[in-house]
């Protein structure tokens, strides 16, 4: 009997320690937190949901970056976050959390967050909740995501300008429009300048899954492929084209430092001003709710430095189009463009819509892989 | 072209299926001792960490195998502490450590995130033998740790199987009362093999971050735990068996890719289900098989041993 006893209040002890120790890896702890607030008056609270820990190296890092620099640029503004928060129903209760602490403005940063958002937004009207990447929107409830394919179409002519086989490989995520998207606009990028060349896909239906990954980028390269594109949030296919002696293009964050032989550029994000605006826009009473699409334009996406590799001619063919784009003259997805069967899709001078962007469900030509049918 | 492919699936299937194959290795030791240890993910993600952190540090991969080996064993202490000492539920005891482990490492590891190794272990050619045609390519171009796995299986089941030592390993495992008896701590014995699997679960985690993805990425060994865990029932809590699991469940994934660029449809989630749907299948086996032949799990596993219970 004593020894059960003991035995249960030990595992109890390792049992919170585990958790303190959770807990500790995620929340912030805010520099100051007793004394600060008072002599500067309330303090504005912004919370983020992260879907993964800030040490993916990958998208969350680059959300955590974003909210470093809202707190970097807004004095008045403490942030707080959680992460790997479950996506789904179960998100409700963490965003729930985050209002009873007293939130006022509050970003949920993955796609499985949208309808917990609404969810918990309904019952808190006070608060301004910001959902990335998905599509509904409420009275305190904005969206927001970023033309994430106009740096994939720059990475696109970096790719096609670098390769000798005209084989390059596009390690894929999972087979949704946003996934689908990137590889296309990749792919527009890459023919642009190489006409000859094209883009072989593999899916791994993971976003985070290093040794998988790396696996899938290894099967492109021994297919002969020289130069690997991906979608994943880790290293894992920019470090197979390292070792082969080969190129990549990483996704996210600057992935150069995993990989400085083999990364040309990596397509990233920059939440960052964005934050600071949104934030801003709040504490000033100016904040609407809508749908936020930013691209090169606003700064949301860009490109990582070029790695030593990249030749001038790039560069300068890059900065281009950049400005063409910036400027507002041209988009990505501006016609002639053909499916993969050399069916027309966009006629010539025509363009698509936002909306078809964000359904896109086909592959334009010079793309060699299959989407996988839903039933 | 065609053998070059096999030869690239399967060398991919070796370095894809090592670090399962340590843990697996570790969780064999442990559980022939009777003791179930859920926490392999855990002790793997800790091995992952402090094995990158220390390489980074000395600039030599072999010190942060050792940390790794170091960190495992500390971690399985806890856990034989808790269920040899205090005689606490093996499985809520193991469960409880892969959560600490999952929480320490990124606790750890916040530094060196972003940070790549500056001298991971690369792939060394075993002189003559790395030139034989298909086999030299797959079996010798590979890492020191690899190299390391080859010797390891082979002695882990000489040591099991024809030792004396490996049979008192097995006696406290299947039936402790008799062990005890005849003068083997069970105690002991159990503490041992425990921490012995941890740290092989470290070197595992090592594995990981050392070798296959050189970096410290937070949760990245990504659920390879839980599939250590299960290839343990598939080899028969034996080390040859769990190399040839090992080697498959790590070639599933690889076969998968090279499928599809063959633009051959498998669901990709089908091929994710076949490890755990042949563990089934051997688990069914050898429960319908264990009384006659003697295979199948440890009799005392998941049991506290208490001599005056007996």
């Amino acid at each position: 009997m004593v020894i059960k006893k003991r035995s249960v209040i030990a595992l109890l002890l390792v049992l919170s320690l585990a958790l303190l120790l959770v807990g500790c890896g995620g929340e912030k702890q805010p520099a100051g937190d007793s004394a600060a607030p008072e002599a500067q008056g309330e303090k504005m609270k912004v919370g983020f949901i992260y879907v993964g820990p800030p040490g993916d190296a990958g998208y969350t890092y680059a959300h955590d970056q974003g909210r470093k620099y809202l707190e970097e640029h807004l004095p008045y503004v403490e942030t707080k976050f959680m992460e790997s928060v479950p996506e789904g129903a179960a998100s409700e209760s963490y965003i729930q959390q985050f209002v009873q602490e007293g939130c006022d403005v509050i970003f949920t940063t993955s796609f499985g967050y949208m309808d917990s958002t609404i969810k918990v937004a309904e019952r808190n009207k006070d608060v301004v909740f910001l959902h990335c990447s998905g599509y509904k929107t409420a009275e305190n409830v904005g969206n927001y995501f970023g033309r994430m394919y106009q740096a994939r179409y720059l990475t696109g002519i970096v790719a096609g300008k670098q390769t000798k086989s005209n084989l390059i490989g596009y390690v894929a995520a999972h087979p949704i429009p946003e996934v689908i998207r990137g590889i296309n606009a990749f792919t527009l990028g890459v023919r642009s300048v190489n006409p000859e060349a094209k883009v072989k896909v593999v899916w791994t239906n993971t976003w985070y899954d290093p040794v998988k990954e790396k696996d899938a980028a290894k099967a492109l390269l021994d297919d002969g492929c020289d130069v690997i594109a991906q979608h994943q949030d880790t290293p894992g296919p920019q470090q197979a084209a390292e070792e082969k002696g080969v190129y990549g293009v990483g996704y996210n964050s600057d992935m150069s430092k995993m990989a400085p032989k083999a990364v040309l550029t990596s397509a990233v994000w920059n939440w960052g001003p964005y934050y600071v605006e949104t934030v801003k826009a709040v504490k000033e009473g100016t904040w609407k709710s809508g749908s936020y699409w930013g691209g090169l334009k606003e700064g949301v996406v860009g490109l990582a430095p070029y790695g030593p590799m990249v030749a001038e001619e790039t560069k300068q063919l890059v900065e281009a189009k950049k400005q063409e784009i910036i400027a507002g003259k041209w988009d990505v997805f501006t016609g002639p463009i053909k499916d993969q069967d050399g069916k027309t899709k966009v006629a010539e001078g025509e363009k698509l819509t936002d909306s078809e962007i964000l359904e896109m469900n086909w592959f334009v030509e010079g793309v060699i892989g299959t989407i996988p049918k839903k039933k | 072209m065609e053998t070059s492919l096999i030869a690239a699936v399967f060398a991919t299937a070796i370095t894809a299926g090592t670090p399962i194959l340590f843990a697996a290795l570790g969780e064999i030791f442990t559980e022939r001792a009777g003791i179930l240890n859920l926490g392999v993910e855990g002790m793997m993600l800790v091995g992952a960490v402090t094995g990158f952190m220390v390489a980074y540090k000395t600039g030599n991969p072999w010190f942060g195998v050792l940390a790794s080996m170091l960190a495992g064993g500390l971690l399985s202490f806890i856990h034989a502490l808790l269920t040899v000492t205090l005689k606490a539920n093996q499985v809520v005891s193991g469960l409880a450590l892969t959560i600490f482990g999952t929480g320490l490492s990124g606790y750890l590891g916040k530094a060196f995130i972003g940070q790549p190794l500056p001298n991971p272990f690369k792939a060394e050619k075993l002189g003559l033998l790395g030139d034989i045609p298909v086999i030299g390519p797959v079996l010798f171009q590979q890492d020191p740790l690899v190299y390391l796995s080859f010797v390891l299986v082979p002695l882990s089941w000489f040591f099991i199987f024809r030792t004396k030592m490996g049979l008192n390993l097995r006696a406290v495992g299947e039936n402790p009362g008799a062990a005890d008896s005849l003068g083997v701590s069970v105690s002991k014995t159990r503490y041992l093999y425990t921490m012995v699997g941890g740290m092989l679960a470290g070197i595992g985690g090592a594995y990981l971050s050392l070798v296959y993805a050189p970096a410290w990425m937070e949760n990245m060994t990504a659920g390879r735990g839980w599939i250590a865990v299960a290839l343990v029932i598939f080899s028969t809590w034996n080390p040859l068996y769990a190399l040839v699991g090992a080697y498959m469940f790590g070639g599933i994934d690889a076969l998968g890719f090279r499928m599809q660029l063959l633009d051959v449809q498998i669901p990709s989630y089908f091929l994710s289900m076949l490890p755990y749907i042949c563990t089934i299948l051997i688990l069914i086996l050898t429960t319908y098989k264990a009384q006659r032949n003697g295979v199948g799990a440890p009799k005392a596993l998941g049991l506290s041993y208490d001599r005056e219970e007996r």
